[in-house]
């Protein structure tokens, strides 16, 4: 037991403080290791995760390509980068999926959307959420069938009026006990298409010079 | 000295548990336990961390000087826990999509600091590994007791997603309790936390005094029965 005094030179600042430094690189270097072997599998998890959120929206049967190949960058609205997967069947494009940010009642939701070229939604998931369980949760696809109904809704198919939950006069359910959730979610999904639809010719340029090479 | 390892199993699991009795480390409990497979993998995770920086401190402990032990401690810690959030990011990824966010929470467990300053720095890396082991066991069963609570009460399921923690051969853990049940959400909320938690220790308070009234009863006798003969 350490009933015995500390030696003297353990008082010493300069023991203490080599003492401190010491185990500080001693972490440092721990952390390098840890981090360098486990960088590559993390990468190629995340890779794998990316993959199967893309599949729920472009399924198989609608191409041959890997997703992660042919994604092209473009600028958001806000001037915010972002990436657009597309779905190629036979060198042609057969639909584009890309992120979007709902604002829910706890903090953001992520949601991947799936177009066809003409602007039509192939489907719509929730990648990942805060909302309330039991309540907001009905966005997941795992809950409710809820999300399923934006599946064939375009631009042209329903009116501006209509993107709305039926409380404000549109045609999406609201959940009972949480309006603000989907009503978030119907908005972000709103606006994704009103995001491809401002750039859908840029699109098709883009991906037609592809074609030619 | 020689060290009573009975006495580390009996404190790490009841009379000194982390949750029952110091009633530390409540943060995390609140947070993961809304399922008792939750409360599972976030108690393992402690687990292994409080083993880990037990040994870790224990084996030190004769070159570490009291004025800097704390920051050197946490340090320790620190280190552990990114270590082990990381390999789990890489190669326990299911599960570490259901805990992801609670792993750095373990750095925050005042409990893990707590036992690397009362026990690990006092000891030899034995006693300290086994404290370690029997303190994790402990917190890992006060947070299975109050999800499993929770979880029941609130959507009338257990074990709920314990295949994601522990692989498909244990799918036979997730019960439906209560079928076309639906839901109480108060149990699932942080509130209905506190709640589950004021009734467990209300209820281990209680257990205590008993088996105290029953010991000391049968002591009485004892004596009654010496005094007659």
């Amino acid at each position: 037991m350490s009933t015995v005094a500390e030696p003297t030179y353990r008082k010493r600042v300069g023991y203490q403080s080599s003492l401190l430094g010491g185990f500080s690189t001693l972490a440092a270097a721990l952390l390098m290791l840890g981090y360098n072997s486990t960088y590559e599998p993390i990468a190629q998890r995340q890779a794998d995760d990316l993959l199967e959120s893309l599949s729920q929206v472009l399924p198989d049967s609608l191409h041959d390509n890997n997703l992660l190949d042919n994604a092209i960058i473009i600028d958001d609205s806000n001037g915010k980068p972002l990436t657009i997967y597309r779905a190629m069947k036979e060198q042609h494009t057969t639909g584009f999926a890309y992120r979007a940010t709902a604002q829910g009642y706890a903090g953001e939701i992520d949601l991947m959307l799936g177009v066809r070229p003409d602007g039509e939604l192939i489907g719509v998931r929730v990648l990942a959420h805060a909302e309330t369980p039991g309540l907001g949760d009905k966005i997941e696809k795992q809950k409710s069938n809820w999300i399923l109904g934006f599946n064939g809704r375009s631009l042209s198919n329903t009116s501006e009026g209509e993107w709305h939950v039926k409380k404000d006069g549109g045609r999406f359910d609201q959940f009972s006990g949480a309006t603000i959730t989907p009503r978030g979610v119907v908005k972000a999904i709103h606006d994704g298409l009103m995001f491809f639809k401002q750039h859908r010719e840029e699109l098709a340029v883009m991906t037609e010079n592809e074609a030619k090479k | 000295m020689t060290t009573d390892y009975r006495r580390i199993v009996r404190d790490g699991l009841w009379d000194n548990n982390i949750v029952f009795s110091q009633t530390l480390a409540l943060c995390p409990l609140l947070a993961v336990t809304s399922t008792a497979t939750n409360g599972l993998g976030m108690g393992l995770a402690t687990t292994f961390v409080l083993m880990l920086s037990g040994l870790t401190v224990a084996a030190f402990r004769k070159i570490i000087s009291a004025e800097v032990r704390i920051p050197v401690f946490v340090l320790i810690i620190a280190t552990i826990v990114t270590l082990v959030d990381m390999s789990m990011n890489a190669w326990m990824h299911d599960l570490h999509k259901v805990l992801g966010l609670f792993i750095p929470l373990i750095v925050t467990n005042c409990a893990i600091l707590g036992r690397a300053e009362s026990y690990a720095s006092k000891n030899p890396a034995l006693p300290a590994v086994t404290d370690g082991l029997m303190m994790g066991l402990g917190f890992t069963l006060a947070l299975v007791i109050v999800g499993a609570t929770r979880e029941v009460i609130g959507s009338g399921t257990l074990f709920a997603n314990a295949e994601l923690l522990l692989g498909k051969s244990f799918a036979f853990l997730e019960l439906t309790l209560i079928p076309h049940y639906r839901g109480f959400l108060v149990a699932i909320l942080p509130p209905g936390g506190f709640l589950v938690l004021g009734f467990l220790l209300a209820g281990k308070r209680i257990l205590d005094k008993q088996l105290e009234a029953r010991r000391s009863a049968s002591r009485l006798a004892r004596i009654a029965g010496a005094e007659a003969t």
